[in-house]
């Protein structure tokens, strides 16, 4: 799958906008990164493959942004989260949809995927987010 | 090298903290550069110091880079070799990595490090910007986490699994408060109540405004040489035993666990070692607190108490002025104030300060009389 698009975090979220959560495995050792990355750091080979990662996992901390910086300030208070995926993932992120006062930790989350026009940059391009699950 | 000195320091020097308005950075250092040189009057600032290291972090503040290079124009150092150190919070305690590296490598006989910060003149939500930019940019930043946010997670981390307070969290504020008030230097310089810290307007929670340590502006700088050369200087050198640096994943959450900072646990494995000390052995200490949590979690790395009791450490008194082992005596990031690229060897003229038993209001009474001392 995708064996010939490059091994780099633009093309993480060019599949982001495409709905999906890949990450890289490593041909050689087996690592999975995500993020991707061009050198692993297990083995230094590389040569990879993209794998797709369950969207499911497990709220490890999370926080409530009150002071954010000013591309995020419309959104205060705002929920992010670092959540636990299989395969010893873990990924930072919004949690959006579930009232602040009822997140713990430990929580089961669940990926989606934000509509964007390809062009927009930071902070408007395309990202994932957790809900629950 | 267990336990030998491997440089010595022999002056330092410590500009005003605070909101410096209608300074620019250099002028701030100069002030700084200036303490170390009327402290060390057999020091010829231009035929002595052979090399300058500068911790900065942000060019965004003042729109300035060539820190380096300006700074020491600025401190009458013209032409001598001028590096900047940029490793976000930990600059200028990089620059005293570097400055150590310098004498020891036998390349320099004496060399002056230092680090400064002009903050704040921007706004809050620029500077929490700026801040930001030493987090990892296309995985924390763009989901919106800020520095304190980042320190938040490890905060609500540390709760969950050891049960540490918002209460206990506070307490960090209310000490290093208590020390600030005491060093005419500090930003802040007055005692706060558990109250008002734990009734303070949330930032990123847990972690509410007096968390979080001080927009500040403010220089730092110490003069190090070989000890061999220490004596022509000064009759009280202070001398470094050990030193140790890590690092670590720029994402957080690549992280092993968010509880603990692995980079502090094997810096501070090194510098024991190379000491040849315990945890137990230390009289005072300076610690990281940019925020509650991070002093909390510096106690437990540092081995000043095992992992999970450093909340009940700092609610014991014991890392009080007075306590077993007073930590941030000159009122630490938190009330001294946090001008980023100064911190470390803000911190470094602290415990100079300490060891020469010049600390003024909040001098530890074991080093009242002791000439000598060593710095960790």
């Amino acid at each position: 799958m995708c064996e010939q698009t490059p091994f780099t975090i633009e093309q993480f979220y060019k599949h982001v906008r495409q709905g999906k959560l890949l990450g890289v495995k490593c041909k050689k050792c087996g690592k999975i990164h995500l993020p991707p990355r061009p050198l692993c750091d297990n083995c230094f080979s590389t040569e990879f493959e993209w794998v797709e990662i369950p969207k499911q996992g497990k709220l490890l901390t999370y926080t409530i942004i009150h002071v954010a910086p000013i591309q995020f300030q419309e959104m205060t208070p705002y929920a992010v989260g670092i959540v636990q995926l299989e395969k010893g993932i873990k990924i930072p992120g919004m949690i959006r949809g579930v009232p602040l006062e009822m997140i713990r930790i430990g929580m089961q989350l669940i990926m989606e995927f934000e509509e964007c026009k390809p062009a927009q940059m930071w902070p408007q391009w395309s990202r994932y987010y957790f809900k629950s699950a | 090298m267990k336990g030998k000195p491997l440089v010595s320091i022999v002056s330092a020097g410590l500009s005003k903290f605070g909101k410096l308005d209608g300074l620019y950075a250099r002028e701030i250092f100069a002030e700084a550069a200036k303490e170390a040189f009327d402290r060390c009057p057999n020091l010829d600032p231009k035929k002595d110091i052979q090399a300058l290291f500068i911790g900065h972090m942000g060019e965004s503040y003042e729109h300035q880079g060539h820190t380096g290079a300006t700074m020491a124009d600025w401190a009458g150092l013209l032409h001598v070799p001028a590096t900047r150190v940029e490793a976000a919070c930990s600059s200028s305690g990089t620059a005293l990595r570097a400055g150590i590296y310098a004498v020891l490598s036998g390349l320099c006989d004496v060399v002056m490090v230092g680090g400064v910060e002009k903050m704040t003149h921007r706004t809050t939500a620029e500077v929490t910007e700026y801040l930001a930019m030493a987090s990892d940019y296309p995985f924390e930043q763009w989901n919106g986490i800020t520095f304190p946010g980042l320190f938040a997670l490890m905060a609500t981390a540390h709760m969950h699994v050891y049960g540490t307070t918002e209460k206990q969290l506070a307490e960090v504020a209310v000490k290093n408060h208590f020390h600030g008030s005491l060093n005419s230097k500090a930003h802040m310089q007055k005692e706060i109540t558990l109250e008002s810290a734990l009734s303070s307007r949330v930032i990123a929670w847990p972690l509410k405004l007096y968390d979080c340590s001080l927009i500040t502006d403010g220089a730092s700088c110490i003069v190090l040489t070989k000890p061999e050369l220490a004596k022509r200087y000064t009759d009280t050198p202070v001398q470094i035993i050990g030193s140790g640096q890590a690092s670590d994943t720029i994402g957080l959450y690549e992280r092993e666990n968010f509880t603990s900072l692995a980079a502090a646990r094997l810096a501070a494995k090194k510098a024991y070692e190379m000491a040849d000390v315990k945890p137990e052995d230390i009289d005072v200490a300076e610690v990281h607190d940019c925020f509650t949590i991070a002093e909390i979690i510096a106690y437990e790395d540092l081995g000043f108490c095992n992992a999970g009791e450093g909340g009940r450490l700092v609610e014991s008194g014991e890392t009080r002025l007075g306590g077993r082992i007073p930590v941030n005596t000159s009122g630490g990031l938190k009330a001294k104030g946090h001008p980023v690229g100064a911190t470390g060897t803000g911190q470094a003229y602290e415990m100079y300060l300490q060891l020469t038993g010049q600390a003024l209001g909040a001098q530890c009474w074991r080093f009242r009389r002791n000439s000598h001392g060593s710095h960790l």
